[in-house]
């Protein structure tokens, strides 16, 4: 398993406030994994990939990342478990807007500290890879929202993450374009030494997934797991 | 470079617009903050210009004198009770003050006169051209060859003008090292020529300089000449006492002082809010950062740094303006007292200092307390 989670609970707010976005959660992931967890929205699925990424505390529950129980380390040792394990692709990817694409797919490997000029060649060859490669000295905003998408999966993919993250990829994309990066991120990402966790309520790419889980007001629904071919 | 201070260079850069309020800001605050110091430096500095340029060590003086601009004459037996003071080594006479020069054209200019001790010539000029044994020839006066010669119509050796109704000759060129505050020639005489020329009180001493034996005498005469009634004071201490007329009971130190605040309060609020919009710009990005795997330590870096950047460019822009303005003006008006000193500079490098750390310090309170799930969550 490259991933466990066992017992997850996490609340927001207090008294009349008070709401449970999960509620005794459990779940693995295994290597080799494309898992997407679908399900209504405010269902908890956000709060969930946050704090198996080592974003959110948890109430309660322990996290095992490639056997590392991630919330018994301190705050810079979590930056640095995310930054060596997790690599993200946000809703509204969070590019920056007064960097290049190039500059920003680099980031993560700067984070580490590597060489500027390496960091700059292996951001290009990864732009190459998502089929960027005439684009690199553009700024986010001149290029199309499947395109930052691409510059954002490069950015989360570019220092070979273990585990990657993506939450409602395809929300702000055509249903092509959409289809056509999940499919790209399947084809060209997924391996046997890592695994992808997907966040949607999007049926279109549902056809990508190796398993899939559905959450609904803060747990996993039991018996709805389904395990298709890889 | 780092690759994430290199990283927060472009962002701030690349913002060209709020990058340039930033500087400009700090570049304004950093300009008048020098010219106002040194502006008042200037003036402090030759205000003082009779001290420096005379040199002694001890000044008696009445009490009521405040600056060496202006003097107040004593009775000729102070003279004598002051070199009878244990512990004074020598003490000499000094005149000091205006006399009306009639130029040959016909025109009239004003000039100080300073009569030194006929015996010691205590107090002379550095000489440039001529002797100085001649200020004992008839009439002798030496001008001192600054930015107010010309005034005289550029006197050489041998050009004769009259000076309060007597006939006056230049025997000498002289330099001294300060020029004066108020754009006057100066001319140096014999005392015993100075006081016949310019008859105007019944008293003609305004100065009395006195070199002490040793500094352990330095206290002792100044002790002897309040007994006298009179005030002693070493030329720094003449100094101090100049600068802190023209600093507090002029109001002129204290009118400096607060346009300097005032100054760097608007620098202040620009810098600062400008930079605060800048980082809640990219507030969303250095949160997205820190869900990446960036340390808070590492987003403090890279802001401290921003604000270093504009710091330093806005201060030397700052500076190179205004000393380049001060030049200039120097060049046009040679009496021009603005002068930048150590003094001036490191005071506006403590205001910019203190506009980058506030604006640093706001950005870093904002950073440090993002939370990446709320730029997770979006
Ligand atoms: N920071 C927060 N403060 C208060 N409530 C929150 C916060 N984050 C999430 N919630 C609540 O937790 C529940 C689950 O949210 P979320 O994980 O974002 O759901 P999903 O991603 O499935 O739409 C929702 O009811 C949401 O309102
Ligand atoms: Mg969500």
């Amino acid at each position: 398993m490259i991933l466990t989670a066992t017992g997850i609970t996490k609340h927001f707010g207090e008294a009349q406030s008070l709401t449970y976005a999960l509620r005794d959660v459990s779940l693995s992931v295994d290597f080799g994994e494309m898992l997407y967890i679908v399900g209504p929205s405010g269902s908890g699925k956000t709060t969930l990939l946050s704090i198996i990424s080592g974003i959110l505390r948890p109430d309660a529950g322990r996290v095992v990342v490639k056997d590392r129980d991630i919330w018994s380390l301190d705050a810079d040792s979590l930056a640095g478990f995310r930054l060596q394990t997790i690599g993200f692709v946000f809703q509204d990817y969070h590019l920056f807007p007064r960097l290049t694409a190039l500059e920003n797919v680099a980031i993560p490997l700067i984070l580490r500290r590597e060489p500027w000029g390496k960091c700059l060649a292996d951001a290009g060859k990864m732009l190459q890879i998502v089929g960027l490669a005439q684009k690199q000295t553009l700024a986010p905003v001149k290029l199309s929202g499947g395109e930052q998408q691409r510059v954002a999966i490069a950015r989360a993919i570019v220092a070979e993450p273990d585990l990657l993250i993506l939450d409602e990829p395809t929300a702000s994309l055509d249903g092509e374009t959409g289809r056509k990066i999940v499919a790209f991120v399947k084809e060209n990402i997924l391996n046997e030494h890592r695994a992808i966790i997907i966040v949607t309520h999007d049926s279109r790419i549902y056809e990508y997934a190796t398993r899939m889980i559905r959450m609904e007001d803060g747990r996993i629904v039991p018996g709805q797991e389904a395990v298709y071919e890889k | 470079m780092n690759g994430l201070l290199r990283i927060a260079l472009k962002l701030l850069l690349n913002d060209r617009g709020k990058f340039a309020t930033l500087v400009l800001g700090i570049t304004f605050s950093a300009f008048l903050i020098m010219q106002m110091t040194s502006m008042f430096s200037g003036v402090l500095y030759q205000s003082s210009a009779n001290i420096v340029n005379i040199g002694a060590k001890m000044w008696v003086m009445d009490p009521a004198v405040e600056t060496p601009q202006n003097s107040i004459p004593m009775p000729d037996d102070v003279l004598d009770a002051v070199r009878s003071i244990p512990g004074v080594k020598f003490a000499v006479p000094l005149y000091v003050g205006a006399g009306l020069v009639k130029l040959r054209d016909g025109t009239y200019q004003s000039a100080t006169i300073i009569g030194l001790d006929d015996a010691t010539l205590f107090g002379r000029p550095k000489i440039i051209a001529g002797n100085i044994l001649d200020i004992y020839k008839n009439n002798a006066f030496i001008v001192v060859k600054d930015s107010n010669y010309r005034m005289l119509g550029s006197p050489k050796i041998g050009t004769s003008f009259e000076i309060n109704d007597h006939r006056a000759v230049i025997a000498a060129l002289a330099h001294t090292s300060v020029p004066g505050l108020f754009g006057l020639p100066t001319l140096y005489t014999t005392y015993t020529r100075a006081t016949q020329d310019m008859p105007s009180t019944r008293y003609m001493t305004s100065y009395i300089l006195v070199q002490p034996k040793g500094a352990a005498d330095i206290m002792p005469i100044e002790a002897a000449v309040k007994r006298l009634g009179y005030l002693a004071l070493t030329d720094r201490q003449f100094v101090a006492r100049n600068d802190n007329f023209y600093e507090y009971k002029t109001g002129m130190g204290t009118n400096i002082l607060m346009m300097t605040l005032i100054s760097f309060i608007v620098g202040l609020s620009i810098a600062g809010e400008t930079f605060y919009m800048f980082i809640l710009d990219n507030l969303a990005h250095f949160g997205a950062l820190k869900a990446i795997g960036a340390k808070s330590t590492e987003l403090i870096q890279m802001i401290m740094f921003q604000a270093l950047v504009v710091g330093f460019l806005g201060f030397g822009f700052g500076v190179l303006l205004s000393s380049g303005l001060i030049a200039i003006a120097k060049i046009r008006i040679p009496n021009y007292a603005a002068m930048v000193t150590y003094g001036t500079l490191l005071l506006a490098f403590g205001m910019v200092g203190v506009i980058s750390i506030f604006s640093s310090y706001i950005g870093i309170r904002k950073v440090t307390r993002i939370d990446p799930f709320d730029v997770f969550r979006g």
